[in-house]
């Protein structure tokens, strides 16, 4: 009976971890097990937003929440998945494209927000709106220069679909779709985004592979005087809004549409800094190209605004003054914060 | 083997006996009945026929209004005991669309058994669900009265259109809603029975629920659909809400 038993669960274990990520006939799993999908919370960072409780990340709700995130028939004309403004190889923001790209040749106003460490955001989006992870991918599935469509077209086509129903029994236990499950497993895939393996963390970890050069570090020090009040470590952002003095007269009003607020006006979040290096281009509408733009504009571009933030007006002056070799060391920096191992992970790119 | 087969069959007797309700406590054993609720939609005294022509209605500024939508959320319902004890229903969550028939007969179940002297409960949805993530039922935001960018529930949504309205093709686009400071537009509602409501297991009392379009625009402001004619959220919202918090609904018969 025992030793039955035994085989009959390592059979079981065997199978298990086999068919966790096959996607179809081809068989390819990456070498991924049931056991690497975990949400785990990085020695150096803080306690997660997102309360798993009622969600909690298993291998087959990631595996679904993965394919969701990956197919284009959540959008009107089945052309556009999230992965089309969220790509992996730019830190899941979308390389190259000022502003969100939806159907019918649609532009956006913003530009799409890499999509990382989101189990610690308390708010998302530019502005703030969206308060709460499982919701977040409503904007974008609902938006008419987006996906533009709505939840129960999506529900019934993936109620449509042949694999889906198994898929989302092998993640919730019964074959129903509905806009909680589908929200809940893109969840489980979103939350999972995890970033916190870059040079900058090994170091702070003492880690192998974390040594800082000369220039690093002397970025590092001027991260921490010039930045760091905003761009809190180890998010690298306080996830406040605030205005860096884009514009006298702001196109985009920003955390006003949602708070209504006029002190609120032209003021956006603070982005993290972390994978910057891959996240071009760079502000809420994507107006700068380059770091070294971006470093120009605190340097001698900040504008008067109505609503700009103290800290980029002190002593009469504005923004952040820094010399060329500065910029230079705060970019060698900032480069530390790129995370190869989040980007080329295989549990994150699209499924075969 | 068969002993831990024994072990496992005592511990699930052990849990069993333990899950069943105490009979010396009278919480537990207390039984509990239902409520039905019909809904009647109503603009200003009148029956609410959505898409109507344009000279049915008036509002309390005189302007001439269609109705073509009409939706709203009551959640968080208590009932008042005779004693004066505020009983909580939990999870009532209930939205009414004019436009489905099968919304405007409701009940409230587990009610305990007793006499009831009135009602309060919250126009729209609790701030801890509007930003709790994902829900299902009736708070499934696939219902069309969740915002996506400006996350939470509408709670009261009315769209239709007036001569007077200067906005496009003459709309009306009234969607309350926002939970948060400083326009936060949750209101409570309390009434009153015009009689006692008795609930008790296996019996079946209705109340008539009133609700009355009109009261969105009239109250504390009067609105003149020249110059308020679409709301989402933020300032307007709370002049329509602070219209609505006192004339929305009222309880107009109880059958016991």
């Amino acid at each position: 009976m025992k030793a039955k038993g035994i085989v009959f669960l390592v059979l079981l274990g065997f199978i298990t971890v086999c068919t966790a990520f096959n996607y179809g006939f081809k068989g390819i799993n990456y070498g991924i097990t049931a056991d690497s999908v975990r949400f785990a919370v990085p020695a150096n960072f803080p306690k997660p937003v997102y309360d798993f409780k009622d969600n909690p990340v298993t291998s087959n709700g990631f595996k679904l929440g993965r394919i969701l995130f990956y197919d284009p028939i959540i959008s009107k004309d089945k052309s556009i998945s999230c992965a089309n403004c969220h790509q992996s190889f730019a830190a899941f923001a979308n390389l190259d494209h000022a502003v969100s790209h939806g159907v019918d040749e649609c532009l956006g106003t913003r530009n799409a927000p890499p999509l990382f460490n989101l189990a610690w955001q308390k708010e998302f989006m530019w502005d703030g709106g969206v308060h709460h992870i499982e919701v977040s991918p409503m904007n974008a599935m609902t938006n008419p220069c987006e996906m533009a469509t709505d939840l129960n077209t999506i529900v019934s086509r993936l109620q449509e679909t042949k694999a889906y129903p198994t898929l989302f029994k092998a993640a919730f236990g019964t074959t129903e779709i509905n806009s909680q499950r589908t929200f809940r497993a893109l969840a489980q895939f979103t939350s999972m985004l995890v970033s916190a393996n870059s040079k900058y963390d090994k170091y702070i970890r003492q880690e192998k592979g974390g040594d800082l050069t000369e220039e690093e570090t002397a970025g590092y020090a001027l991260f921490k005087q010039k930045c760091s009040t905003c761009h809190q470590e180890p998010l690298f952002t306080d996830l406040s809004y605030r205005s860096n003095g884009l514009d006298l007269k702001p196109d985009d009003i920003g955390r006003d549409s949602i708070t209504h607020q006029e002190t609120d006006r032209g003021k956006f979040r603070v982005p993290s800094l972390r994978n910057i290096e891959l996240t071009s281009p760079y502000m809420h509408d994507g107006r700068f190209e380059t770091l070294k733009e971006v470093l120009a504009h605190y340097n001698s571009g900040v504008k008067p605004t109505a609503n700009l933030d103290p800290i980029l007006h002190q002593n009469n002056v504005y923004g952040i003054k820094l010399s060329i070799i500065q910029q230079n060391q705060l970019i060698a920096f900032l480069k530390t914060l790129t995370d190869r191992d989040f980007v080329n992970d295989k549990r994150f790119q699209a499924p075969e | 083997m068969k002993k831990l087969i024994t072990l496992l069959m005592l511990a699930i007797t052990g849990l069993t006996v333990s899950a069943k309700p105490n009979p010396g406590d009278p919480k537990k054993a207390a039984k509990t009945g239902t409520v039905a609720v019909h809904f009647k939609n109503v603009m200003d005294g009148k029956a609410l026929k959505l898409n109507d022509s344009l000279s049915l209605y008036q509002n309390a500024n005189g302007d001439d209004l269609k109705i073509t939508t009409f939706k709203y959320y009551i959640s968080n319902v208590s009932l008042i005991a005779k004693n004066g004890d505020k009983i909580a229903i939990p999870d009532s969550y209930f939205l009414v669309n004019a436009a489905d028939s099968t919304t405007l007969n409701q009940q409230i179940t587990n009610i305990p058994e007793g006499k009831y002297t009135g009602i309060t409960f919250t126009i729209g949805v609790d701030s801890l669900r509007n930003f709790a993530g994902a829900q299902t039922g009736v708070l499934d935001p696939a219902k069309g009265m969740f915002w996506s960018w400006n996350s939470g529930y509408i709670f009261v949504k009315l769209e239709g259109e007036s001569p007077k309205s200067t906005a496009k093709k003459h709309r009306l686009t009234f969607h309350i809603g926002g939970a948060k400071d400083p326009n936060n537009t949750i209101r409570t509602f309390t009434q009153k029975f015009p009689k006692t409501l008795k609930i008790s297991d296996g019996k079946l009392p209705e109340l008539e629920l009133v609700a009355n379009a009109g009261a969105l625009f009239q109250g504390k402001t009067t609105v003149d659909f020249a110059k308020l004619n679409f709301t989402m959220g933020g300032p307007n919202s709370v002049v329509v809400a602070d219209n609505y918090a006192d004339g929305l609904f009222k309880i107009t018969k109880v059958t016991n």
